[in-house]
């Protein structure tokens, strides 16, 4: 027989979608000095909205009007008054939770279950957290009064959009910086949403300024001489020039550049927790952009129950609560996934490709596993924006902890064993930011999070996240 | 880097080369009492790699004067091939030595101002030497230099407990945050202070789990060389630090390019190059300690910015339920 599920949609009304949306500067919504640009839903390829552009003329204008906020009012601002405005826009974003998850999922492509359940409650999770700290920050370690840097110039990736915009205004803010941020040019929306929470919460003028724009934008922003506080989320070759840039100005730089996630899965491992981990990080994730590495002994078995799994997963429309594989964020990153699984299979790997039809527009990618990967092809070292895992194999923990450290970066790991001391021996050998054991991708505002090598420098969340925007 | 062999004659005692005069041996060695026209053995100044004391492969040396500029001896002059063995020398050690207890690391420190001590008179000499100041100023500073070497043994075992945290998710699990040695650093010692600056920004370093190739003071590299003899007589495993002399401005930027180093200080950086020098760094995405705008006054008690400089925090889940 066959079963089918009946389409679960969220409505698109809740988004409240508007057909143009301006840039924030100084407390203001104004129209940018540069070329519009049109957002596109990732899940039919069309049009979402127009998006005004900063030019980098409003660049200048909004460090000037981020530096008043902070010289006249940000800085000389009570920990507890400060405290309240992060407050306030917790709540706020709580209010509107449901516009927002909605507004992401057309955004970005990613699943309204994930945006719903995961993403807008953890935006609103720094808030809250970060929150608290700014009438406590001598006690965060870093000195009995420990001061801010000033005006700081961010720049956030189209991954998790919203989400990692939070991760950078929140902890900016309590700490008594000001912001100019910059949108990823393909998902801008939330952060304009957000600028409009700011705006609601009554938050001084020029405290957030939201400048969307492209890569020229983002360039701009980042060699602005005044700043004195730099955060990039985005590529490590972004991240390279975006350092070259700062090299001698003496601006603390905090780059958040990511690289493929491990999964390493011993012969002992649960394995259909494992299986879980490895679809929920992997495959349907935030994080996409992994490396399965599998115990010989259990590869045969463990690919079976994740191809059985795989197929079940339902690939579509990001609003459908049913979905669990959503749209990939651009038609770029699509075609990049496609190089790359391309480049792999024609150096031998074997593709296997889940058998769920996908929607006949959009930018979608099946459930894809790369077997019979090796440690030379690309594949096996770079960040795949996509549903798409890389399978390799090991025979002993010192082959495992080795293929995992054999990349330049290193950003988070997942570890799947029932041995206590084997997985606190891989926790220590593996050379990520992050591990998680027996489970994966996990997220909290009082956990920091950042990786290690060349997946970027400096931690988001937690007591060590502070560190980023203080001058200490 | 097998010249061990050759380690005997870096092990002589440099306290006599300034002062042919000088009728005291340092440290008490047991003897004739030199008469005043015996010619005094001089050192051979040489690198420090991988535990041993080679010469430069480049068979290069070069003159190092006093603050006065009269001629006190050749220094290696290291090459790019020096610095790359020194950086894979340190890498090597770097897992052992990251694994290390933090109380068996604390203990080298210490062991490390236990042997400064005991060649106490010897580090006056060479920093009154280098730097030209009294002997009393000198003595001040090699003071300092054991106290600050003290001061770090002891921290190796409070870094995780005072950087490090229980982070309390929300959900059902068990979230710690560590620190963790970085890996291989790079150090551009200061310029001016020969031994007590060069302490100060090496010791944290290897506190906090690291391996270091340091490059000396390009004027002053006399007392970092001696540094090295009693590093190589600490308990401090061959390779954890590696000392090079020579010209900074031809070694740092190939320090600065390797991708086998993960951290850099440049706090002896030439100024005219130390921009480049963060340019060459960000190709490998390394964490960079600037340049300070001045030298600072080494005399100050240090805080823990600098061992904050050199770890990463690892932070790990695991499920309560």
């Amino acid at each position: 027989m066959e079963w089918t599920y009946s389409p679960a949609l969220e409505s698109r009304e809740v988004a409240r979608l508007r057909p143009h949306y301006p840039m924030f500067v100084d407390g203001k919504f104004t129209e940018g000095g540069g070329e519009p640009l049109t957002t596109i839903n990732p899940a039919t390829g069309t049009a979402l909205a127009d998006v005004s552009t900063a030019s980098a003329a409003n660049v200048d204008t909004a460090v000037r009007a981020a530096r008043r906020a902070y010289e006249r009012v940000w800085s000389r601002m009570p920990g507890a008054e400060r405290a309240k405005y992060l407050l306030r826009i917790a709540r706020l974003i709580q209010e509107r939770a449901r516009e927002l998850a909605v507004l992401e999922s057309l955004d970005t492509g990613t699943p309204i279950s994930a945006s719903r359940d995961v993403h807008v409650p953890a935006a609103a999770a720094h808030f809250f957290h970060h929150g608290g700290w700014a009438d406590k920050l001598g006690y965060a370690g870093y000195g009995p009064d420990p001061r801010p840097f000033g005006v700081t110039g961010q720049v956030v990736s189209p991954d998790a959009a919203l989400l990692s915009t939070a991760w950078k205004i929140a902890p900016a803010l309590t700490c008594g910086n000001t912001v100019v941020l910059k949108p990823a040019e393909s998902t801008p929306l939330s952060a304009l949403v957000l600028a409009e929470i700011c705006q609601q919460a009554d938050l001084p003028p020029g405290v957030v300024n939201v400048l969307p724009g492209g890569a020229d934008i983002g360039a701009a922003l980042v060699a602005h001489d005044g700043l004195n506080k730099v955060a990039f989320t985005g590529s490590t070759d972004v991240g390279r020039q975006v350092t070259r840039t700062l090299a001698g100005t003496g601006r603390s730089l905090t780059l958040a550049l990511g690289g493929p996630a491990v999964v390493v899965v011993f012969d002992d491992a649960p394995l259909d927790q494992a299986v879980d981990g490895v679809l929920a990080g992997a495959l349907g994730g935030p994080l996409t952009g992994s490396r399965l590495l599998v115990q010989e002994s259990i590869a045969a078995q463990l690919l079976d129950m994740l191809r059985t799994r795989a197929a079940a997963l339902r690939i579509g429309d990001p609003l459908d609560k049913n979905t669990d594989v959503g749209a990939v964020s651009s038609a770029e990153r699509l075609g990049r996934i496609e190089e790359l699984a391309g480049n792999a299979v024609a150096e031998g790997a074997q593709r296997w490709v889940g058998p769920s039809p996908l929607p006949d527009q959009g930018f979608f990618c099946s459930p894809t596993l790369i077997c019979d990967v090796n440690q030379a092809m690309r594949i096996a070292t770079e960040d795949i924006p996509g549903p798409v895992l890389p399978v390799l194999t090991f025979r002993t923990p010192e082959e495992a902890a080795a293929l995992a450290n054999h990349t330049p970066t290193g950003l988070a790991a997942s570890v799947w064993t029932d041995k206590g001391s084997r997985m606190l021996w891989a926790a220590q050998r593996i050379r990520t930011g992050v591990v998680w054991s027996n489970t994966a991708c996990r997220f909290d505002p009082t956990a920091p999070f950042g990786g290690y090598r060349e997946a970027g420098i400096g931690r988001e969340g937690g007591r060590a996240g502070l560190q980023e925007y203080l001058d200490v | 880097m097998s010249n061990s062999g050759m380690s005997n004659s870096g092990m002589s005692n440099s306290g006599d080369h300034t002062a042919p005069d000088r009728t005291a041996p340092a440290g008490g060695d047991a003897g004739p009492v030199p008469t005043d026209d015996r010619l005094p053995v001089t050192k051979t100044y040489k690198l420090y790699l991988g535990g041993a004391f080679p010469r430069s492969e480049s068979g290069r040396v070069y003159p190092v004067s006093d603050y006065r500029g009269a001629f006190l001896a050749n220094a290696a002059q290291a090459s790019r091939k020096d610095a790359r063995d020194a950086a894979a020398a340190a890498r090597v050690t770097a897992a052992g030595w990251a694994d290390a207890d933090a109380y068996t690391r604390g203990q080298v420190l210490y062991r490390i101002a236990e042997m400064l001590e005991g060649r106490r008179d010897q580090f006056v000499t060479a920093v009154a030497t280098a730097e030209g100041c009294q002997t009393r100023r000198a003595a001040a500073l090699v003071d300092a230099t054991i106290d600050r070497w003290v001061w770090y043994a002891g921290w190796t075992d409070k870094i995780a407990t005072v950087l490090g945290s229980a982070n309390p998710v929300a959900g059902p699990y068990f979230c710690f945050s560590v620190p963790e040695p970085i890996g291989v650093v790079a150090v551009l010692a200061p310029q001016s202070s020969s031994l007590l600056g060069l302490a100060s920004v090496l010791a944290p370093v290897i506190a906090a789990g690291n391996t270091a190739v340091v490059v000396a003071s390009q004027n002053r590299p006399l007392p970092a060389v001696t540094l090295s003899e009693v590093l190589a007589t600490s308990d401090l495993p061959g390779g954890v630090v590696n000392i090079l002399t020579g010209r900074t401005a031809e070694l740092a930027p190939w320090l600065a390019a390797h991708a086998d180093v993960n951290a850099l200080d440049l706090c002896g950086a030439p100024p005219s190059i130390s921009a480049e020098l963060e340019r060459t760094a960000a190709g490998t995405i390394k964490r960079v300690l600037p340049a300070p705008v001045a030298e600072p006054d080494w005399t100050r008690q240090p805080d823990i910015r600098r061992l904050r400089a050199f770890v990463e925090i690892k932070t790990v889940w695991h499920p309560r339920a």
